[in-house]
């Protein structure tokens, strides 16, 4: 990570010397840019907002609370309520970003402590070639192929993803799903049967979505833990998950805290996708089976015939996302905050 | 790495300077881009209307996207487009909101159709009390009296009912909502007349193409889909029952003589909720493109009228092919009379 | 007793379980607790890995049977087709597609890491940096579809028309709360002694930052960008709002004008995926493909750039 080389020494003479009048200069103007683009975001959010609320103010004028708590969406006689839509969110989003956390992290961990590489070396080793010039990068090259793999699920569309979910895996899962319901359906999560589009085929498709975030952050936080102190517990007489447990997961857990909200976020604004999985009806239950709908399918299923009386009530559901948004980084910021009150000074 | 860093990042603004250079040097004397936004129903005919044109006249590129009517109708206010596209027409206070004015020019139908997913019953009649009571649900299993005895000679199974509707707001919807209200007055209380009515029964699914998927995978289904979507990916098509009492297959002769039916307003702006007529289908509708009535660019005003006489002509030979109803010769008349109405400076 | 502790990884040479081995004479029994929580930790995660390739196999497998059918030198010449037209293409698209990726990078690279830079070393500590780090979060958590509207007020309204510039800006909204927090992510993770070593040497704060730090961070914000840059392509929302489509080559009359609606493969996917013809259908299965193999290109030719650096 800190290899000498041509670059670096030019780098350290340059350091070393008094700063001429264009570092002087230069280091005063890219403090101003560095400040200019961090007020510069903070006015882009304030100037969406502001956008978003003067377009919603006819609805939030007229309906008031009526809108979060009520749960009937009817633009013929002009009630609409969105509970079953915030229910949905929530619900679709929590359940992926748990599904996709454990697999994230799982694909974390093993890429960060090498399994794959020293199941190849050993196969090498095995074979005899493991000290090989051509072979002997297997290894490596097969671990920087799977990381790439694993990416590439964040590169696939959205509504790729959508089509892969109903001509695949609603398929897949109907027949468990069913058969769940059937002799299980006491039990709330499983009350009712799979129709097709649901809440599990949608929670499914999204941790898979969001799962990449999470494994390549996670992956660059375990691997920013300094080699010694996963060196220190070894001496100790750790055994590997033991050190894992105890010492690599708490130091980097800022970055993988930092890793679940970013997915957490991008969960919760998923639109295509969802629009096509979800089911999009107003019902708010427990039932991993039953249709919902979610606040950002909402905006993408009506926002394109929506009228000038209709686009002021989606502006308003699009608030209350804004809403849930800034109410669960919060809530992060806090967990964060308390955690990691006696992290300092570990680096 | 700096050097690299920097060349890297001078080559982009090179090619970006480029570009933009490029895009201030003169263009072709006579070269016309026109751009449209609208529905999604008759895209496909736009298009293939404005890529034969461009065959024809390679100076004129005229770009059609399907964004909704809704959509359409807000560009053409806010006059980001040259000219929209609706299902619905245009309201008058929507029209009030376009100052110039704004001409609507019909330039062709369609026709929605009931698709059905019911293995062994190839023909299926449907009358007006059973598809209305199904889309209400009333009417829950294909053995139901209603349609058992329309179907004299066909062994409808005991099974339920599976609706299929759309998800998202849309013109189709609009229409088959706007037919259901005027033939049955339980609906038009409730759901009532909506790109998104509430439906009382019915799973979601999103576009046309949403609502195919659902009808294949699902036995025991209907839903409501565009002819054209029906007859390209051969569904099995319900015979409905029209106003005056008679089972109508849907296929071209049928919609127009739905189409001849209604005559043509001075407004042109005609709906055919529910149309009169022996051989008349039920659910049609005509689809219109919004127009300013004034364009300051006298290129543009040229190409414009160009590509919409060539839709009201050589276009309606395609119409039938892709599912379209061409329109009839009065109407035709009428709305290149209208064109004239599109002025220029 | 295990061999040589190699520098990377500990474990490395370690015996796998099953081979005829005297469970007695070991150091290392699975009998024992510790061992086997281990054994069965390690299984479990390599279990899960295997999990989470399978919905990667499968979809990348449904694209290449689908998309591969149709992929051949003639989808990047040609034009989109119409209605029953056969063959054609969606060359115009993937150009439309680099450019207004392009352009987004182009606006919130920049934006973004000058961002991370005043978070993780001018003003971590600040007020100013609490706000804007939650205004960042609560960006990255925006539906695609208010980015989309968003730029539509703010760009086309003001422009008069839809454009390419409206649709790399509103693809740079989203792409840059990634960008932002991954980069300051990154940035703070480098050995605070690499900082000090650098000011100790009489740095200005500008040199710490692009001889020192940049640099060492480098991977954590190429991953960032990399995750920015392969969720804007696949976007489509913001684009029917911005950029719309054509369908039409770039350069229109003789000159290339970035004023004017531009195709892109999101749009060109929603729209043929939605037609009823088979045709249309087929290319939009291959235009997905052809997304996704971009995007991985675009991701290799990255991680190329990072390990010359590293050398």
């Amino acid at each position: 990570m800190s290899a000498v080389s041509e670059s670096n020494v030019g780098t350290a003479a340059s350091i070393a010397r008094a700063p001429t009048f264009i570092e002087k200069y230069g280091n005063i103007v890219f403090r101003w840019a560095t400040y200019l683009f961090a007020w510069l975001t903070v006015f882009l959010v304030l100037y969406i907002v502001y956008t978003i609320t003067k377009q919603a103010l006819p609805a939030i004028s007229k309906h008031g609370w009526g809108f979060i708590t009520g749960t009937t969406w009817d633009p013929n006689t002009r009630v609409y309520g969105v509970l079953p839509e915030i229910w949905g969110t929530m619900y679709s989003s929590l359940l992926a970003l748990f599904i996709g956390s454990l697999f994230g992290l799982a694909v974390a961990i093993f890429l960060s402590e090498h399994y794959l590489a020293a199941f190849v070396f050993s196969l090498l080793k095995a074979v005899g070639l493991q000290f090989h010039p051509v072979w002997g990068k297997l290894p490596d090259q097969l671990e920087r192929l799977f990381k790439n793999l694993i990416e590439l699920l964040a590169a696939i569309p959205s509504v790729v993803y959508g089509l892969w979910g109903i001509f695949f895996i609603i398929p897949l899962i109907r027949p468990f799903c069913l058969a769940w319901h059937a002799k299980l359906g006491w039990i709330p999560i499983f009350g009712t049967t799979l129709s097709g589009p649901g809440m599990l085929p949608a929670a499914i498709v999204l941790s898979i979505m969001i799962m990449p975030t999470i494994s390549a952050i996670s992956l660059n936080a375990l691997l920013a833990v300094p080699p010694k102190l996963r060196e220190a517990a070894y001496g100790l007489g750790a055994t590997r998950w033991e050190s894992i447990l105890a010492i690599l997961l708490p130091t980097a857990s800022k970055g993988i805290f930092g890793a679940i909200i970013l997915a957490f976020g991008r969960a919760l604004g998923e639109t295509m996708a969802l629009a096509m999985l979800v089911g999009n009806s107003n019902v708010i239950s427990w039932s991993l089976f039953s249709p919902a709908n979610t606040l950002a399918a909402l905006l993408a299923n009506n926002f394109a015939e929506a009228g000038p009386r209709e686009i002021g009530v989606l502006m308003f559901a699009a608030l209350i996302l804004l809403g849930i948004t800034v109410l669960v980084n919060m809530a992060g910021a806090f967990v964060l905050h308390r955690a990691s009150v006696g992290q300092e000074g570990v680096r | 790495m700096i050097i690299k860093k920097m060349l890297c990042f001078s080559l982009i603004s090179l090619v970006l300077g480029f570009g933009l250079f490029c895009s201030t040097a003169d263009a072709a004397e006579d070269f016309v881009k026109l751009i449209g936004a609208g529905a999604s129903f008759p895209a496909p005919l736009y298009n293939k209307w404005f890529k034969d044109y461009h065959g024809l006249h390679p100076n004129v590129q005229v770009d059609y996207q399907s964004v909704g009517s809704g959509s359409g109708i807000k560009n053409c206010i806010n006059k980001t487009v040259d000219f929209a596209a609706s299902d619905a027409g245009m309201k008058p206070e929507e029209r009030a909101q376009c100052d110039g004015g704004v001409q609507l020019l019909p330039m062709t139908a369609g026709a929605i159709v009931l698709s059905y997913n019911l293995g062994g019953v190839p023909e299926l009649k449907l009358p007006r009390e059973a598809y209305a009571g199904i889309f209400l649900g009333k009417v829950t299993k294909w053995n139901d009296p209603l349609i058992a005895k329309a179907n004299p000679e066909v062994k409808l199974p005991d099974s339920a009912i599976n609706v299929v509707v759309r998800a998202d707001s849309s013109g189709t919807t609009f229409v088959f909502s706007q037919h259901l209200a005027a033939i049955s007055p339980e609906f038009a209380r409730s759901p009532g007349v909506n790109t998104m009515p509430n439906w009382a029964v019915g799973t979601r699914s999103k576009g046309n193409e949403g609502i195919t998927a659902s009808l294949r995978t699902t036995p025991g289904s209907i839903g409501y889909v565009e002819y054209g979507y029906a007859k390209a990916q051969r569904l099995a098509i319900a015979a409905l029952e029209n106003k005056a009492g008679k089972f109508v297959k849907a296929s071209m002769p049928s919609f127009q003589a739905s189409l001849a039916a209604v005559e043509m307003p001075e407004d042109l702006m005609a709906w055919l909720p529910d149309p009169p007529g022996d051989d008349s289908y039920p659910i049609v509708t005509y689809t219109w493109l919004l127009c300013y009535k004034r364009y300051d660019d006298a290129n543009k005003l040229k190409a414009l009228k160009g590509v919409i006489e060539y839709g009201l002509t050589e276009g309606q030979k395609s119409s039938e092919q892709l599912g379209y109803i061409p329109l009839p010769a009065p109407v035709v008349a009428k709305v290149k009379d209208a064109l004239n109405n599109i002025q220029g400076k | 007793m295990s061999e040589t502790v190699t520098h990377e990884s500990p474990d490395r040479v370690t015996q796998p379980p099953g081979d005829v081995i005297d469970l007695g004479k070991l150091e290392k029994s699975l009998r024992r607790p510790r061992t086997a929580f281990n054994f069965v930790m390690s299984g479990l995660t390599s279990l899960m890995t295997i999990m989470a390739l399978v919905p990667l196999f499968s979809v990348v497998l449904m694209l290449l049977v689908r998309g591969g059918k149709r992929l051949s030198l003639s989808v990047f010449s040609e034009l989109p087709p119409t209605a029953f037209e056969q063959g054609g293409g969606f060359g115009n698209a993937v150009v439309g597609t680099l450019v207004m990726v392009g352009l987004a990078a182009l606006i919130s690279v920049p934006f973004g890491v000058l961002g991370a830079v005043f978070l993780a070393e001018v003003g971590p500590k600040t007020r100013l940096a609490k706000v804007v780090r939650m205004c960042a979060k609560v960006l990255s958590g925006f539906p695609s579809i208010l980015a989309g509207v968003f730029a539509y007020g703010a760009v086309v309204l003001i422009t008069g028309g839809f454009s390419a510039v409206a649709g790399g800006i509103a693809l740079s909204i989203l792409m840059l709360p990634t960008i932002m927090l991954t980069a300051e992510e990154a940035i703070s993770m480098v050995p605070s002694k690499m900082r000090e070593a650098a000011v100790g040497m009489g740095a200005t704060q500008a040199q710490t930052v692009w001889m020192v730090l940049l640099p060492t961070a480098f991977p954590g914000l190429l991953t960032g960008v990399m995750l920015a840059v392969a969720r804007a392509a696949g976007e489509t929302a913001p684009l029917l709002f911005t950029a719309l489509f054509s369908n039409y080559w770039l350069t229109s009359g003789g000159r290339i004008d970035f004023m004017q609606p531009m195709a892109s493969l999101a749009v060109l996917i929603y729209n043929f995926s939605a037609m009823p013809f088979d045709n249309q259908v087929e290319l939009a299965w291959a235009a997905a493909l052809v997304l996704v193999l971009l995007v991985l290109m675009v991701n290799l030719i990255g991680q190329s750039l990072s390990r010359k650096t590293m050398e």
